[in-house]
Protein backbone atom coordinates (compact mmCIF):
# COMPACT_ATOMS: atom_id res chain seq x y z
CA UNK A 1 0.00 0.00 0.00
CA UNK A 2 2.44 2.33 1.25
CA UNK A 3 5.02 1.25 -2.25
CA UNK A 4 2.26 1.70 -4.59
CA UNK A 5 1.19 5.65 -2.94
CA UNK A 6 4.79 6.19 -2.71
CA UNK A 7 5.50 5.17 -6.66
CA UNK A 8 2.06 7.69 -7.43
CA UNK A 9 3.70 10.63 -5.67
CA UNK A 10 6.90 10.34 -7.11
CA UNK A 11 5.43 9.79 -10.71
CA UNK A 12 3.85 12.83 -10.37
CA UNK A 13 6.47 14.64 -9.16
CA UNK A 14 8.86 13.85 -11.94
CA UNK A 15 6.08 14.37 -14.35
CA UNK A 16 5.26 17.91 -12.99
CA UNK A 17 8.88 18.88 -11.97
CA UNK A 18 9.11 18.28 -16.05
CA UNK A 19 5.59 19.91 -17.32
CA UNK A 20 7.13 22.98 -14.56
CA UNK A 21 10.18 23.65 -16.27
CA UNK A 22 9.19 23.18 -20.15
CA UNK A 23 5.79 24.84 -20.32
CA UNK A 24 5.93 28.18 -21.82
CA UNK A 25 3.25 29.80 -19.81
CA UNK A 26 4.78 31.07 -16.61
CA UNK A 27 1.63 30.93 -14.14
CA UNK A 28 1.30 27.82 -15.54
CA UNK A 29 4.90 26.50 -14.81
CA UNK A 30 4.35 27.98 -11.21
CA UNK A 31 1.23 26.09 -10.72
CA UNK A 32 3.52 22.51 -11.47
CA UNK A 33 5.96 23.86 -9.28
CA UNK A 34 3.09 23.97 -6.80
CA UNK A 35 1.91 20.03 -7.50
CA UNK A 36 5.98 19.48 -7.37
CA UNK A 37 5.88 20.96 -3.58
CA UNK A 38 2.61 19.48 -2.71
CA UNK A 39 4.00 15.66 -3.58
CA UNK A 40 7.08 16.50 -1.35
CA UNK A 41 4.56 17.16 1.27
CA UNK A 42 3.04 14.19 0.54
CA UNK A 43 6.21 12.08 1.24
CA UNK A 44 6.86 13.90 4.49
CA UNK A 45 3.16 12.43 5.29
CA UNK A 46 4.49 9.15 4.45
CA UNK A 47 7.44 8.82 6.32
CA UNK A 48 5.25 10.28 9.31
CA UNK A 49 7.07 13.35 9.17
CA UNK A 50 3.73 15.34 9.80
CA UNK A 51 5.30 18.59 11.34
CA UNK A 52 7.64 19.15 8.38
CA UNK A 53 4.72 18.37 6.08
CA UNK A 54 2.92 21.02 7.74
CA UNK A 55 5.83 23.42 7.38
CA UNK A 56 6.42 22.48 3.17
CA UNK A 57 2.96 23.10 2.69
CA UNK A 58 2.99 26.89 4.71
CA UNK A 59 5.96 27.91 3.30
CA UNK A 60 6.11 26.46 0.05
CA UNK A 61 2.67 26.31 -1.50
CA UNK A 62 1.33 28.73 1.26
CA UNK A 63 3.67 31.50 1.48
CA UNK A 64 6.68 31.26 -1.50
CA UNK A 65 4.22 29.86 -4.11
CA UNK A 66 1.86 32.52 -3.51
CA UNK A 67 4.41 35.33 -3.43
CA UNK A 68 5.37 34.15 -7.17
CA UNK A 69 1.87 33.79 -8.01
CA UNK A 70 1.92 37.57 -7.06
CA UNK A 71 4.99 38.68 -8.64
CA UNK A 72 3.88 37.02 -11.82
CA UNK A 73 0.22 38.39 -11.79
CA UNK A 74 2.11 41.87 -11.56
CA UNK A 75 4.49 41.52 -14.51
CA UNK A 76 2.92 38.97 -16.55
CA UNK A 77 0.23 39.16 -19.42
CA UNK A 78 -2.05 36.24 -20.19
CA UNK A 79 -1.61 36.47 -23.66
CA UNK A 80 2.50 36.39 -23.16
CA UNK A 81 4.86 33.20 -23.55
CA UNK A 82 8.30 32.74 -22.53
CA UNK A 83 10.97 32.77 -25.25
CA UNK A 84 12.66 29.45 -26.03
CA UNK A 85 16.67 29.77 -25.67
CA UNK A 86 19.45 29.73 -28.76
CA UNK A 87 19.68 25.99 -29.79
CA UNK A 88 23.53 25.71 -28.02
CA UNK A 89 22.06 26.68 -24.98
CA UNK A 90 19.45 24.27 -24.73
CA UNK A 91 22.18 21.86 -25.57
CA UNK A 92 24.55 23.29 -22.53
CA UNK A 93 21.94 23.13 -20.02
CA UNK A 94 20.98 19.18 -21.03
CA UNK A 95 24.66 18.28 -20.59
CA UNK A 96 24.96 19.72 -17.39
CA UNK A 97 21.53 18.64 -16.20
CA UNK A 98 22.58 14.88 -17.16
CA UNK A 99 25.85 15.14 -15.66
CA UNK A 100 24.27 16.47 -12.80
CA UNK A 101 21.82 13.39 -12.53
CA UNK A 102 25.20 11.68 -13.26
CA UNK A 103 26.58 12.15 -10.16
CA UNK A 104 23.72 12.30 -7.96
CA UNK A 105 22.95 8.63 -9.31
CA UNK A 106 26.75 7.66 -9.03
CA UNK A 107 26.74 8.95 -5.16
CA UNK A 108 22.96 7.47 -4.60
CA UNK A 109 24.17 3.71 -6.11
CA UNK A 110 27.27 3.65 -4.51
CA UNK A 111 26.10 3.09 -1.00
CA UNK A 112 23.73 0.45 0.06
CA UNK A 113 20.63 1.55 1.76
CA UNK A 114 19.72 -0.10 5.36
CA UNK A 115 15.54 0.30 5.65
CA UNK A 116 15.22 1.53 9.23
CA UNK A 117 11.95 1.07 10.94
CA UNK A 118 10.71 4.20 12.04
CA UNK A 119 7.71 4.00 13.88
CA UNK A 120 8.08 7.51 16.21
CA UNK A 121 7.06 10.71 14.65
CA UNK A 122 8.78 13.48 16.06
CA UNK A 123 6.41 15.69 18.58
CA UNK A 124 6.43 19.51 17.84
CA UNK A 125 7.43 19.70 21.43
CA UNK A 126 10.53 17.96 20.60
CA UNK A 127 11.34 20.55 17.60
CA UNK A 128 10.30 23.14 20.21
CA UNK A 129 12.79 22.29 22.96
CA UNK A 130 15.67 21.27 20.31
CA UNK A 131 15.17 24.99 18.76
CA UNK A 132 15.92 26.51 21.82
CA UNK A 133 18.44 24.19 24.43
CA UNK A 134 21.95 25.59 24.30
CA UNK A 135 22.88 21.95 24.93
CA UNK A 136 24.89 19.33 23.02
CA UNK A 137 22.49 18.96 19.90
CA UNK A 138 20.53 22.14 20.96
CA UNK A 139 19.76 24.89 17.70
CA UNK A 140 19.76 28.08 19.30
CA UNK A 141 22.83 29.33 17.34
CA UNK A 142 21.54 28.52 13.72
CA UNK A 143 18.18 30.11 15.43
CA UNK A 144 19.29 33.18 16.32
CA UNK A 145 21.60 33.59 13.46
CA UNK A 146 18.52 33.58 10.64
CA UNK A 147 16.47 35.60 13.49
CA UNK A 148 18.95 38.38 12.87
CA UNK A 149 19.30 37.57 8.63
CA UNK A 150 15.63 37.64 8.35
CA UNK A 151 15.42 41.11 10.64
CA UNK A 152 18.09 42.68 8.64
CA UNK A 153 16.35 41.33 5.15
CA UNK A 154 13.16 43.01 6.83
CA UNK A 155 14.94 46.59 7.53
CA UNK A 156 16.33 46.25 3.89
CA UNK A 157 12.71 45.58 2.04
CA UNK A 158 12.07 48.35 4.23
CA UNK A 159 14.44 50.97 2.95
CA UNK A 160 14.04 49.83 -0.71
CA UNK A 161 10.60 49.73 -0.27
CA UNK A 162 10.53 53.75 0.71
CA UNK A 163 12.80 54.75 -1.39
CA UNK A 164 12.98 58.50 -1.11
CA UNK A 165 10.01 59.04 1.39
CA UNK A 166 12.61 57.99 4.49
CA UNK A 167 14.56 60.74 4.14
CA UNK A 168 11.68 63.70 3.66
CA UNK A 169 9.46 64.56 5.67
CA UNK A 170 6.01 63.21 4.62
CA UNK A 171 2.72 64.39 5.62
CA UNK A 172 0.52 62.17 3.76
CA UNK A 173 0.33 59.18 5.52
CA UNK B 1 -8.11 7.45 10.72
CA UNK B 2 -10.74 5.51 11.36
CA UNK B 3 -14.33 6.28 13.07
CA UNK B 4 -14.54 4.57 15.97
CA UNK B 5 -18.24 3.57 15.74
CA UNK B 6 -20.23 0.52 16.00
CA UNK B 7 -21.94 1.35 12.89
CA UNK B 8 -18.20 2.00 10.83
CA UNK B 9 -16.99 -0.87 13.47
CA UNK B 10 -19.62 -3.47 11.09
CA UNK B 11 -18.93 -2.01 8.19
CA UNK B 12 -14.95 -2.29 8.95
CA UNK B 13 -15.47 -5.69 9.48
CA UNK B 14 -17.82 -6.62 6.79
CA UNK B 15 -15.28 -5.19 4.06
CA UNK B 16 -12.70 -6.98 5.64
CA UNK B 17 -14.58 -10.30 5.21
CA UNK B 18 -15.22 -10.10 1.74
CA UNK B 19 -12.27 -7.72 0.40
CA UNK B 20 -8.17 -8.14 0.86
CA UNK B 21 -7.03 -5.84 3.77
CA UNK B 22 -5.33 -2.92 1.11
CA UNK B 23 -8.59 -2.68 -0.57
CA UNK B 24 -10.55 -2.59 2.21
CA UNK B 25 -8.67 0.15 3.62
CA UNK B 26 -9.10 2.08 -0.14
CA UNK B 27 -13.17 1.15 -0.02
CA UNK B 28 -13.09 2.40 3.53
CA UNK B 29 -11.18 5.79 2.58
CA UNK B 30 -13.32 6.76 -0.14
CA UNK B 31 -16.68 5.77 1.71
CA UNK B 32 -15.49 8.53 4.69
CA UNK B 33 -14.63 10.84 1.68
CA UNK B 34 -17.82 10.73 0.29
CA UNK B 35 -19.73 11.09 3.76
CA UNK B 36 -17.08 14.06 4.26
CA UNK B 37 -18.19 15.24 0.37
CA UNK B 38 -22.21 14.87 1.21
CA UNK B 39 -22.07 16.73 4.38
CA UNK B 40 -19.99 19.44 2.73
CA UNK B 41 -22.65 19.82 -0.07
CA UNK B 42 -25.52 19.81 2.57
CA UNK B 43 -24.16 21.93 5.27
CA UNK B 44 -22.84 24.46 2.28
CA UNK B 45 -26.29 24.56 0.56
CA UNK B 46 -28.24 25.06 4.10
CA UNK B 47 -25.71 27.98 5.23
CA UNK B 48 -26.60 30.00 2.27
CA UNK B 49 -30.48 29.63 2.98
CA UNK B 50 -29.29 30.50 6.51
CA UNK B 51 -27.76 33.92 5.27
CA UNK B 52 -30.92 34.73 3.29
CA UNK B 53 -32.83 34.00 6.13
CA UNK B 54 -30.78 35.96 8.53
CA UNK B 55 -29.90 38.57 5.73
CA UNK B 56 -33.87 39.05 5.95
CA UNK B 57 -34.72 39.04 9.31
CA UNK B 58 -31.97 41.84 9.74
CA UNK B 59 -33.71 43.65 6.50
CA UNK B 60 -37.49 43.40 8.18
CA UNK B 61 -38.23 40.93 5.19
CA UNK B 62 -39.24 37.34 5.03
CA UNK B 63 -36.78 35.73 2.89
CA UNK B 64 -37.04 32.68 0.68
CA UNK B 65 -40.95 31.17 1.70
CA UNK B 66 -42.07 29.48 -1.78
CA UNK B 67 -40.13 26.02 -1.89
CA UNK B 68 -40.86 23.62 0.35
CA UNK B 69 -42.06 24.44 3.73
CA UNK B 70 -40.96 28.09 4.95
CA UNK B 71 -38.53 28.01 2.00
CA UNK B 72 -36.13 24.80 3.02
CA UNK B 73 -35.80 23.59 -0.52
CA UNK B 74 -34.92 26.92 -2.16
CA UNK B 75 -30.94 26.79 -2.12
CA UNK B 76 -31.73 22.94 -3.23
CA UNK B 77 -33.60 23.99 -6.44
CA UNK B 78 -31.08 26.78 -6.90
CA UNK B 79 -28.39 24.37 -6.73
CA UNK B 80 -30.73 22.14 -9.20
CA UNK B 81 -30.67 25.12 -11.72
CA UNK B 82 -26.67 25.78 -11.21
CA UNK B 83 -26.26 22.03 -12.11
CA UNK B 84 -28.18 22.60 -15.54
CA UNK B 85 -26.56 25.93 -16.32
CA UNK B 86 -24.56 25.87 -19.38
CA UNK B 87 -20.87 26.45 -18.65
CA UNK B 88 -19.64 29.53 -20.19
CA UNK B 89 -15.83 29.86 -21.09
CA UNK B 90 -13.96 33.49 -22.39
CA UNK B 91 -12.14 32.22 -25.49
CA UNK B 92 -8.98 34.06 -24.31
CA UNK B 93 -9.11 32.15 -21.07
CA UNK B 94 -6.15 30.00 -19.47
CA UNK B 95 -8.62 26.97 -19.92
CA UNK B 96 -6.24 24.63 -17.77
CA UNK B 97 -5.61 27.22 -14.84
CA UNK B 98 -9.23 28.44 -14.94
CA UNK B 99 -11.17 24.94 -15.03
CA UNK B 100 -8.06 24.04 -12.01
CA UNK B 101 -8.62 27.34 -9.71
CA UNK B 102 -12.56 25.80 -8.19
CA UNK B 103 -10.78 22.50 -7.01
CA UNK B 104 -8.25 24.06 -5.29
CA UNK B 105 -10.70 26.21 -3.15
CA UNK B 106 -12.86 23.21 -2.66
CA UNK B 107 -10.33 20.33 -2.28
CA UNK B 108 -8.67 22.98 0.61
CA UNK B 109 -12.02 23.44 1.95
CA UNK B 110 -12.83 19.59 2.43
CA UNK B 111 -9.40 18.57 3.53
CA UNK B 112 -9.88 21.38 6.76
CA UNK B 113 -13.46 19.88 7.07
CA UNK B 114 -11.80 16.69 7.81
CA UNK B 115 -10.15 17.69 11.05
CA UNK B 116 -12.51 18.43 13.13
CA UNK B 117 -13.78 16.15 16.15
CA UNK B 118 -17.29 16.35 16.09
CA UNK B 119 -17.84 14.30 19.05
CA UNK B 120 -15.15 12.32 21.08
CA UNK B 121 -15.38 9.04 18.19
CA UNK B 122 -16.48 11.21 15.30
CA UNK B 123 -13.25 12.56 13.74
CA UNK B 124 -12.07 11.40 10.58
CA UNK B 125 -8.27 12.63 10.62
CA UNK B 126 -6.35 12.55 14.50
CA UNK B 127 -3.50 14.38 13.32
CA UNK B 128 -0.68 15.21 15.89
CA UNK B 129 -0.25 19.04 14.31
CA UNK B 130 -3.83 19.36 14.02
CA UNK B 131 -4.24 23.24 14.50
CA UNK B 132 -0.94 23.83 12.29
CA UNK B 133 -2.25 21.55 9.11
CA UNK B 134 -4.90 23.38 9.85
CA UNK B 135 -3.22 26.89 9.02
CA UNK B 136 -1.44 25.29 6.29
CA UNK B 137 -4.45 24.38 4.34
CA UNK B 138 -6.30 27.08 4.94
CA UNK B 139 -3.33 29.14 3.52
CA UNK B 140 -2.85 27.02 0.32
CA UNK B 141 -7.22 27.68 -0.75
CA UNK B 142 -6.12 31.35 -1.71
CA UNK B 143 -3.92 29.94 -4.67
CA UNK B 144 -7.39 28.82 -6.65
CA UNK B 145 -8.51 32.86 -6.10
CA UNK B 146 -5.48 34.33 -7.56
CA UNK B 147 -5.23 31.70 -10.24
CA UNK B 148 -9.14 32.02 -11.20
CA UNK B 149 -8.67 36.28 -10.82
CA UNK B 150 -5.55 35.79 -13.70
CA UNK B 151 -7.01 33.03 -15.62
CA UNK B 152 -10.05 34.71 -16.49
CA UNK B 153 -8.30 37.31 -18.66
CA UNK B 154 -10.69 40.13 -17.17
CA UNK B 155 -9.21 43.08 -15.44
CA UNK B 156 -11.98 43.42 -12.88
CA UNK B 157 -11.34 39.45 -11.99
CA UNK B 158 -7.55 40.14 -11.71
CA UNK B 159 -8.18 43.37 -9.85
CA UNK B 160 -10.36 41.16 -7.14
CA UNK B 161 -7.78 38.12 -7.08
CA UNK B 162 -4.77 40.47 -6.19
CA UNK B 163 -6.95 41.97 -3.12
CA UNK B 164 -8.04 38.94 -2.13
CA UNK B 165 -4.47 37.62 -2.05
CA UNK B 166 -3.00 40.81 -0.14
CA UNK B 167 -6.07 40.00 2.43
CA UNK B 168 -5.66 37.03 3.51
CA UNK B 169 -1.65 36.44 3.28
CA UNK B 170 -1.82 39.44 5.79
CA UNK B 171 -5.01 38.30 8.07
CA UNK B 172 -3.54 34.99 8.24
CA UNK B 173 -0.93 35.98 10.42
CA UNK B 174 -3.24 37.12 12.94
CA UNK B 175 -5.44 33.85 12.63
CA UNK B 176 -2.06 31.81 13.28
CA UNK B 177 -1.00 33.92 16.12
CA UNK B 178 -4.35 34.35 17.90
CA UNK B 179 -4.57 30.42 17.63
CA UNK B 180 -0.80 29.98 19.18
CA UNK B 181 -1.81 31.84 22.00
CA UNK B 182 -4.58 29.14 22.80
CA UNK B 183 -2.22 26.62 22.21
CA UNK B 184 0.03 28.11 25.03
CA UNK B 185 -2.75 26.79 27.75
CA UNK B 186 -3.22 23.76 25.59
CA UNK B 187 0.34 22.25 25.43
CA UNK B 188 -0.84 20.47 22.20
CA UNK B 189 -1.40 20.92 18.94
CA UNK B 190 -3.75 17.83 18.11
CA UNK B 191 -7.49 18.78 18.27
CA UNK B 192 -9.05 16.21 20.47
CA UNK B 193 -6.38 16.76 22.97
CA UNK B 194 -7.41 20.74 22.79
CA UNK B 195 -10.65 19.51 23.34
CA UNK B 196 -10.29 16.97 25.91
CA UNK B 197 -8.12 19.93 28.20
CA UNK B 198 -11.21 21.86 28.07
CA UNK B 199 -13.04 19.44 30.57
CA UNK B 200 -11.99 21.85 33.27
CA UNK B 201 -13.56 24.55 31.80
CA UNK B 202 -13.60 26.15 28.29
CA UNK B 203 -10.29 28.01 26.80
CA UNK B 204 -12.01 31.22 26.53
CA UNK B 205 -13.13 30.66 30.66
CA UNK B 206 -9.59 29.07 31.23
CA UNK B 207 -7.21 31.92 29.88
CA UNK B 208 -9.98 34.49 30.73
CA UNK B 209 -8.70 38.15 30.02
CA UNK B 210 -5.72 37.31 26.87
CA UNK B 211 -8.38 34.69 25.63
CA UNK B 212 -11.18 36.62 24.94
CA UNK B 213 -8.81 39.57 22.78
CA UNK B 214 -7.49 36.34 21.27
CA UNK B 215 -10.82 35.05 20.71
CA UNK B 216 -12.07 38.91 19.36
CA UNK B 217 -8.63 38.67 17.01
CA UNK B 218 -9.34 35.59 15.63
CA UNK B 219 -13.24 36.18 14.77
CA UNK B 220 -12.19 39.48 12.83
CA UNK B 221 -9.13 37.87 11.23
CA UNK B 222 -11.36 34.57 10.04
CA UNK B 223 -14.05 37.20 8.66
CA UNK B 224 -11.56 38.76 6.56
CA UNK B 225 -9.94 35.51 5.48
CA UNK B 226 -13.04 34.07 4.39
CA UNK B 227 -13.47 37.43 1.94
CA UNK B 228 -16.84 38.77 3.57
CA UNK B 229 -18.28 41.57 4.31
CA UNK B 230 -16.78 44.06 5.89
CA UNK B 231 -14.25 42.71 4.18
CA UNK B 232 -15.28 41.62 0.81
CA UNK B 233 -13.48 44.07 -1.37
CA UNK B 234 -12.68 41.02 -3.27
CA UNK B 235 -16.15 40.99 -4.79
CA UNK B 236 -17.16 44.30 -4.14
CA UNK B 237 -19.69 44.38 -6.53
CA UNK B 238 -19.83 48.57 -7.07
CA UNK B 239 -16.26 48.56 -7.76
CA UNK B 240 -15.18 45.44 -9.18
CA UNK B 241 -18.66 43.17 -10.98
CA UNK B 242 -17.95 39.94 -9.27
CA UNK B 243 -14.63 40.19 -8.55
CA UNK B 244 -12.24 36.88 -9.16
CA UNK B 245 -15.95 34.60 -10.29
CA UNK B 246 -16.93 37.39 -12.72
CA UNK B 247 -16.21 34.73 -15.84
CA UNK B 248 -17.63 31.89 -13.99
CA UNK B 249 -20.92 30.33 -14.93
CA UNK B 250 -22.83 27.55 -13.48
CA UNK B 251 -21.67 25.11 -11.59
CA UNK B 252 -18.30 26.29 -11.38
CA UNK B 253 -19.13 29.19 -9.76
CA UNK B 254 -21.28 27.46 -7.71
CA UNK B 255 -17.73 25.31 -6.20
CA UNK B 256 -16.57 28.87 -5.46
CA UNK B 257 -19.73 29.89 -3.37
CA UNK B 258 -19.90 27.02 -1.56
CA UNK B 259 -16.46 27.22 -0.68
CA UNK B 260 -17.23 30.38 0.89
CA UNK B 261 -20.03 29.24 2.82
CA UNK B 262 -17.70 26.04 3.94
CA UNK B 263 -14.92 28.87 4.99
CA UNK B 264 -17.29 30.40 7.42
CA UNK B 265 -18.05 27.01 9.03
CA UNK B 266 -14.48 25.79 9.46
CA UNK B 267 -13.56 29.51 11.17
CA UNK B 268 -16.79 28.72 12.88
CA UNK B 269 -15.84 25.54 13.92
CA UNK B 270 -12.15 26.14 14.75
CA UNK B 271 -13.22 28.68 17.19
CA UNK B 272 -15.64 26.59 18.61
CA UNK B 273 -13.14 23.64 19.09
CA UNK B 274 -10.12 26.18 20.31
CA UNK B 275 -12.58 28.77 22.63
CA UNK B 276 -15.62 27.04 23.39
CA UNK B 277 -15.12 23.70 24.04
CA UNK B 278 -15.78 21.49 21.02
CA UNK B 279 -18.11 18.56 21.50
CA UNK B 280 -18.38 19.04 25.62
CA UNK B 281 -21.59 20.24 26.82
CA UNK B 282 -21.95 23.15 29.34
CA UNK B 283 -21.24 21.89 32.58
CA UNK B 284 -21.10 18.36 31.63
CA UNK B 285 -24.30 18.49 31.47
CA UNK B 286 -24.88 15.48 28.52
CA UNK B 287 -21.66 13.94 29.18
CA UNK B 288 -23.27 10.33 29.57
CA UNK B 289 -24.58 10.46 25.81
CA UNK B 290 -21.42 11.15 23.55
CA UNK B 291 -23.43 11.08 20.81
CA UNK B 292 -25.05 14.47 22.02
CA UNK B 293 -21.57 15.75 20.89
CA UNK B 294 -22.18 16.06 17.37
CA UNK B 295 -25.65 18.26 18.45
CA UNK B 296 -23.48 20.68 20.78
CA UNK B 297 -20.50 21.08 18.67
CA UNK B 298 -22.89 22.15 15.24
CA UNK B 299 -25.28 24.41 17.85
CA UNK B 300 -22.39 26.16 18.88
CA UNK B 301 -20.96 26.54 15.43
CA UNK B 302 -24.30 27.92 14.37
CA UNK B 303 -24.19 30.62 17.11
CA UNK B 304 -20.86 31.62 15.52
CA UNK B 305 -21.59 31.12 12.17
CA UNK B 306 -24.68 33.61 12.91
CA UNK B 307 -22.01 35.97 14.40
CA UNK B 308 -20.67 36.38 11.47
CA UNK B 309 -23.63 37.16 9.68
CA UNK B 310 -24.52 39.35 12.14
CA UNK B 311 -20.91 41.05 11.16
CA UNK B 312 -22.14 41.55 7.52
CA UNK B 313 -25.12 42.99 8.00
CA UNK B 314 -23.76 45.60 10.81
CA UNK B 315 -20.34 47.17 9.65
CA UNK B 316 -19.92 49.20 6.38
CA UNK B 317 -17.44 47.85 3.77
CA UNK B 318 -13.97 49.06 4.37
CA UNK B 319 -11.42 50.36 2.29
CA UNK B 320 -8.17 48.67 1.22
CA UNK B 321 -5.92 50.81 3.17
CA UNK B 322 -8.40 50.47 6.04
CA UNK B 323 -7.74 46.92 5.87
CA UNK B 324 -4.37 46.85 6.09
CA UNK B 325 -3.81 49.58 8.50
CA UNK B 326 -6.32 47.41 11.06
CA UNK B 327 -4.24 44.68 10.71
CA UNK B 328 -0.66 45.83 10.69
CA UNK B 329 -0.69 48.44 13.05
CA UNK B 330 -3.54 47.07 15.46
CA UNK B 331 -4.55 43.64 15.42
CA UNK B 332 -0.63 41.88 14.57
CA UNK B 333 1.04 44.43 17.66
CA UNK B 334 -2.13 43.28 19.92
CA UNK B 335 -1.50 40.09 18.64
CA UNK B 336 2.00 39.90 19.66
CA UNK B 337 1.34 41.37 23.50
CA UNK B 338 -1.32 39.12 23.95
CA UNK B 339 0.71 35.90 23.12
CA UNK B 340 3.30 37.80 25.40
CA UNK B 341 1.01 37.92 28.14
CA UNK B 342 -0.70 34.50 27.65
CA UNK B 343 2.73 33.09 28.28
CA UNK B 344 2.97 34.84 31.44
CA UNK B 345 -0.61 33.93 32.75
CA UNK B 346 0.16 30.33 32.46
CA UNK B 347 4.00 31.06 33.61
CA UNK B 348 2.02 32.32 36.94
CA UNK B 349 -0.71 29.57 36.67
CA UNK B 350 -3.43 32.30 36.67
CA UNK B 351 -5.16 30.59 34.68
CA UNK B 352 -9.32 29.57 35.95
CA UNK B 353 -10.00 25.83 36.03
CA UNK B 354 -13.19 24.52 37.44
Amino acid sequence: MEKIVFYILALLMIVFAIASVTSRKMLRSVVYLLFVLIGIAGIYFLIDYNFLAAIQLTIYAGGIIVLVIFSVLLVHHIEMELELAKISKQILTGVLCLFGLGVFLATIYSYDFKVVENYKTTTVADIGSGLLSYDRGGFILPFEVISILLLAAMIGAIIIGKGDKLTQKDETI
Amino acid sequence: MYIAMNITKNIHEWLLAILPETAASIVEMTLIALVYLAFFAIAGLFLVLLERKVAAWFQLRLGPNRVGFHGLMQTIADALKLVSKELTVTIKADKFLYNLAPYFVIVTALMALSLFPFSKELQAFDINIGIFFLIAISSIGVIGILLAGWSSNNKFAMIGAMRSGVQTISYELSVGLSLMTMVLMTGSLQLSEIVEVQKHGWLIVQGHIPAIIAFMIYMIAGTAETNRAPFDLVEAESELGAGFHTEYSGMKFAYFFLAEFINMFIISAIATTVFFGGYLSPFGITESIPLLGVFWFLAKTLVLIFLMMWFRWTFPRLRIDQLLVLEWKYLLPLNLMNLVLMALIVLLKLTIKF
